[in-house]
């Protein structure tokens, strides 16, 4: 092989250090119950409100796309996370904003109802802290 | 469920929750005591799973019965993992794992009751 896969972790690696495990608890927390709700609603009342559920189902597989991209670290990595975290960020504020304008539309909740309301706010604060991590351990 | 034993729980998870934060805070790794509370909180919310998986006995079961027995097994599943997770990280970390596993119990066994609220005919 002309090229090996590196043996180090990159020194980026959220996995890599106590709080960033703690980050990827937090997040790992988010996919799985985003995703085990969206699962549930998708498999027994999918015709009530198919935007929203698909949603929730899109919400679930950003942020387990965040939580594996910090975990990993590297080039590669941080893409990822960045790209997951920024889909969070406007995510978050987009439902919030038209679920609180337009009630009709998002009849039942995703994670990101409300500005995520319903998870304490957590969803809000989540890519922030994201992306400070990203920022933190960016490339010097 | 059960209205006082659900509400001991939401406590004791709260007030743990506190002291694990505090812990981190003055950057303490958790020692025996602090994963044992935890073990207590466990037990706790099992003897919550089995009153509950009693109650389903009693007619009156959840309307959604598969959301239910998710967030039991969530529920009861979370201590543990907490503990098995604080103990691989023997810092300040492991005592926020534990403050953020108190933080997000008091939430579940809160869905449990609403899940648990909603009977189905």
């Amino acid at each position: 092989m002309a090229e090996r896969t590196p043996t180090t972790r990159p020194s980026d690696a959220a996995i890599g250090t106590g709080a960033g495990r703690v980050l990827l608890l937090v997040y790992g927390i988010f996919a799985l119950s985003a995703g085990a709700r969206a699962g549930v609603q998708i498999a027994t009342r999918f015709d009530e409100a198919p935007l929203a559920y698909l949603l929730s189902a899109g919400a679930a597989l950003v942020y387990l796309a965040a939580t594996v991209g910090l975990a990993v670290g590297g080039a590669r990595g941080r893409l990822i996370a960045l790209a997951g975290c920024t889909v969070e960020l406007l995510g978050v504020l987009v439902v919030g904003t038209l679920s609180v304008a337009d009630a009709v539309a998002f009849p039942d909740d995703t994670v990101w109802s409300r500005y995520g309301s319903g998870y304490g706010y957590v969803p809000l604060i989540l890519p922030f802290i994201g992306l400070w991590w990203l920022w933190r351990h960016r490339a010097r | 469920m059960n209205g006082p034993l659900s509400v001991a729980t939401i406590v004791v998870s709260l007030v743990l929750a506190v002291w694990y934060l505090v812990r981190c805070a003055l950057d303490r790794a958790p020692i025996r005591a602090d994963l044992l509370a935890t073990a207590v909180l466990g037990g706790l919310v099992a003897v919550l799973a089995v009153v509950a998986v009693i109650g389903l006995f009693d007619g009156s079961r959840p309307a959604e019965t598969a959301t239910f027995a998710g967030y039991l097994i969530t529920t009861v599943g979370f201590p543990p993992t907490a503990i098995v997770l604080a103990r691989m990280e023997p810092t300040r970390w492991g005592n926020l794992i534990l403050g953020i596993a108190c933080l997000v119990l008091p939430v579940l066994v809160l869905r449990l009751q609403q899940i648990a609220s909603v009977t189905g005919g």
